[in-house]
């Protein structure tokens, strides 16, 4: 029981992996800093940065006014000036008062200056946890087609850890995306190894093998997709789950060797349908696998309107694992 | 002015049609309506009625050719008859085939719930659209996914030729993995054949294994040879791929027919004074309804691993043609009383007889009925109507000594023979149902 309880004191939740990141990173070049909403001594309003404060002081963990379009360019300024910025979002939805500063100067700035602007903007997106229609958002099609940017979200905490790593040491502005659904999912506990690691941006990872068909999403998505690939495997069929986690840049080749072997593609995400990165995934499987494609490429997202704040409502509005098996069940029957 | 005669699009999925024969020659005063040539298809053999009033100036298309529908066959106009053949120089071009098919819209994926309706394609302006284009479902059985299209362009085979298990019956990747590996693909691409008869609607089918014994005959030898009719080679086609499809069983059992025989005499006169003839047929079509309704099984169809049963009750009547066969459907049969059903049976075997059938009124058949014992037959062992599960052969009705509570009576008697899919009906339901029927006939009342 006590070797028990040791073992699982050692093991990390998804929210915390990303803290270690952030404080590994921070111990390891002085010119990371961390600049947001509550997020000194409060810690944070997930208490992604607690403790972070006292570790580093006020200089590095740095509050401010409620005010995304000047987190973003003040840390957009200190990254031209050498540093290297982790800007928190409260909520991610927020991110569009910083919209301009993302698409406009920050995604630009290397095309346009000849350098880049290192800066990480992280936070929490997605719904599932009744946040409603102002704290649930997945706007990662908006900046998808914001050239300059690149957009990663993780699904697991050695993921989460290793891509923060990576976002932080990149040497252009990355969009970090914590889906706030796993911060605390007990089945998201792993051990993480003790040594420095990072895991690439713009590498995706088959998360189950299968032979039937391929359910390209990332994200929270990628546990509703394991689990109707479970009740799908009951049924005899056989779902292969490619986790992105990194939106943009795309992992073309694993996405497309996954469909060439399956021959039918579901795209699920949690963002609404209409303009949702599934299309882009859809087209570019189109386009580079036609020949390979036995039936039409399905999606499944949530619906085209805004996230209910009704728990009812909330999960008719999102992709479930119901929703995930009816289409894969009618798709392998195409 | 002339008026251009085609070929019509005689139903859906027609994409040609044979001039069996002119009735009119070159020349012959024609009234509008009136009947101009015959023609066979697919589905049915009709006479053409002509589209205007005038005489017959050309015929571009003579006996026994077969062309694409809306091909132009002849020309109707004003003229002085047989002298004023010229037709304007316009109308002497070659009439160019009908465009090929127009690649399908984008289709409907009727896959996620959550997908919003599907944007209607916009329907296709030119009126001269070919049939061979052919609806969704069509395209999705001839043509099916790109996978399944490159692998049948690397191993040969053609697409329509594989049992398909998908929607619509489209033929999946395992589908023609499975067909390659049987050994079903050609040993190379062949050269596109001369002329592939188009798919049968009703139901995609393996084609013939190559035959063990083929004739070569030639002209010369003492033989008469002549081309098998349309209706001949899609009898012939049909009925060789409803042998491969089900699993054909026969039961038989002697049904007790002189209810039948009673009441038809009982009414006979009533119907005649209402305009009807009564037939035993109608009898049997009102009884087997009855059963049918029992027997929901027997009224299903098999699609990919499915059982579809079907609501609607459509009797189809074999009616013998002295140049062939055709299977007539009497819709909605049990929603029919027997004047209903007389009328229908009688109307049908008539236009059947003066080829007058629409197309839908030879589809859409859910059950069969044939009389292999209109000649005195015993019983007869019929091909199921694919894609049927079950068809019935009523036997020679006539008066036999049968024991009846040990003594010997003479009672009009017949052998109904049941040929059933064993893949969907094991014998005992077969037995069932032809028990029933037998209760049903001996006890039978208008």
């Amino acid at each position: 029981m006590t070797a028990e309880v040791t073992e699982q004191a050692r093991q990390v939740t998804f929210l915390e992996a990303i803290r270690e990141a952030l404080r590994e990173e921070m111990q390891r070049d002085e010119k990371v800093f961390l600049i947001g909403e509550d997020i000194g001594s409060y810690g944070g309003a997930f208490k992604v940065t607690e403790g972070l404060h006292a570790e580093f002081g006020a200089d590095r963990v740095i509050d401010t006014p409620i005010s995304e379009a000047a987190i973003v360019g003040a840390a957009a300024g200190a990254a031209m000036m050498g540093f290297k910025p982790v800007a928190e979002m409260q909520f991610i939805d927020f991110i569009s008062c910083a919209f301009d500063q993302l698409t406009n100067v920050v995604s630009k700035w290397r095309y346009r200056m000849g350098f880049g602007v290192p800066i990480v903007v992280r936070g929490p997106c997605g719904g599932g946890v009744r946040g409603g229609p102002f704290h649930s958002g997945n706007p990662e099609a908006f900046f998808a087609n914001s050239a300059g940017l690149k957009i990663v979200e993780p699904s697991t905490a050695y993921d989460a850890k290793g891509l923060l790593k990576a976002a932080i040491r990149d040497p252009d502005p990355v969009l970090f995306f914590e889906h706030k659904f796993l911060y605390r999912l007990p089945r998201l506990r792993e051990a993480l190894p003790d040594e420095d690691y990072v895991v690439p941006i713009g590498k995706a990872a088959v998360r189950r093998e299968g032979t039937d068909l391929t359910i390209v999403t990332f994200g929270a998505m990628v546990y509703r997709a394991l689990d109707a690939a479970d009740r799908l495997a009951e049924a005899g069929i056989s779902a292969e789950v490619v986790d992105l986690r990194t939106i943009v840049p795309l992992d073309v080749e694993t996405v497309l060797a996954s469909v060439r072997k399956t021959n039918r593609a579901i795209v699920l995400h949690e963002a609404s349908r209409t303009g949702g990165y599934g299309g882009e995934i859809s087209a570019t499987i189109t386009e580079k696998a036609f020949e390979w494609l036995d039936a039409p490429i399905i999606r499944v997202a949530s619906l085209d309107t805004p996230v209910p704040y009704s728990p009812p409502l909330e999960d008719f509005y999102l992709p479930q694992v119901d929703d995930i098996v009816e289409a894969a069940t009618k798709l392998s029957a195409y | 002015m002339s008026t251009d005669v085609i070929m019509p699009q005689m139903g859906e999925s027609i994409a040609e049609g044979t001039i069996v024969k002119w009735l009119k020659a070159v020349g012959d005063k024609v009234v509008r309506d009136e009947p101009l040539f015959e023609i066979s298809t697919d589905k049915v053999d009709a006479e053409i009625p002509s589209p205007a009033s005038g005489v017959l100036l050309e015929i571009k298309v003579g006996e026994g050719q077969t062309v694409a529908i809306n091909t132009v066959v002849a020309i109707v106009g004003e003229g002085a008859g047989a002298s004023a053949p010229a037709p304007s120089p316009a109308e002497a071009a070659p009439t160019p085939a009908p465009a090929p098919a127009p690649p399908i819209p984008a289709a409907e994926i009727p896959v996620s719930a959550l997908a919003p309706p599907p944007t209607a394609p916009s329907a296709p302006a030119a009126p001269a659209r070919p049939a061979a284009s052919g609806s969704v479902e069509e395209l999705r059985r001839t043509r099916s996914s790109p996978l399944v299209r490159r692998i049948a362009e690397e191993h040969g085979v053609e697409i329509s030729s594989v049992n398909g298990t998908g929607i619509s019956g489209r033929v999946t990747k395992s589908d023609i993995l499975a067909f390659v590996a049987a050994g079903g693909a050609k040993s190379a691409p062949a050269a596109p054949a001369a002329a592939p008869a188009p798919a049968p609607a009703a139901a995609t089918y393996t084609p013939a294994a190559p035959e063990a014994v083929r004739p070569t005959f030639k002209e010369g030898d003492r033989v008469r040879i002549e081309p098998m009719s349309i209706m001949r080679r899609r009898i012939a086609e049909n009925m060789v791929a409803s042998r491969r499809i089900s699993a054909h069983v026969n039961t038989i059992f002697e049904m007790d027919c002189t209810k039948l025989v009673e009441v038809r005499n009982k009414l006979k006169g009533q119907f005649e004074a209402d305009g009807a003839k009564l037939s035993y047929t109608p009898m049997i079509i009102k009884a087997v309804v009855e059963s049918l309704k029992a027997f929901p099984v027997l009224n299903a169809a098999i699609q990919g691993d499915d059982v579809v049963y079907k609501q609607d009750i459509n009797i189809g009547i074999a009616v013998a043609l002295d140049w062939g066969l055709i299977v007539p459907v009497i819709k909605g049969a049990d929603e029919q009383s027997l004047l209903g059903l007389s009328r229908s049976v009688g109307d049908l075997a008539e236009r059947a007889r003066t080829k007058r059938l629409k197309p839908e009124e030879v589809q859409d058949g859910t059950f069969t009925i044939t009389n292999p014992g209109i000649y005195g037959g015993l019983f007869g062992t019929p091909i199921i109507n694919q894609p049927q599960v079950a068809i019935l052969g009523v036997g020679a009705i006539e008066k036999r000594p049968v024991v009846i509570n040990d003594a010997i009576a003479i009672r009009t008697m017949s052998f109904f023979s049941l040929s059933f899919d064993h893949r969907l009906i094991d014998g005992a339901v077969a037995d069932q149902f032809m028990a029933h029927l037998k209760t049903t006939l001996a006890n039978f009342a208008a």
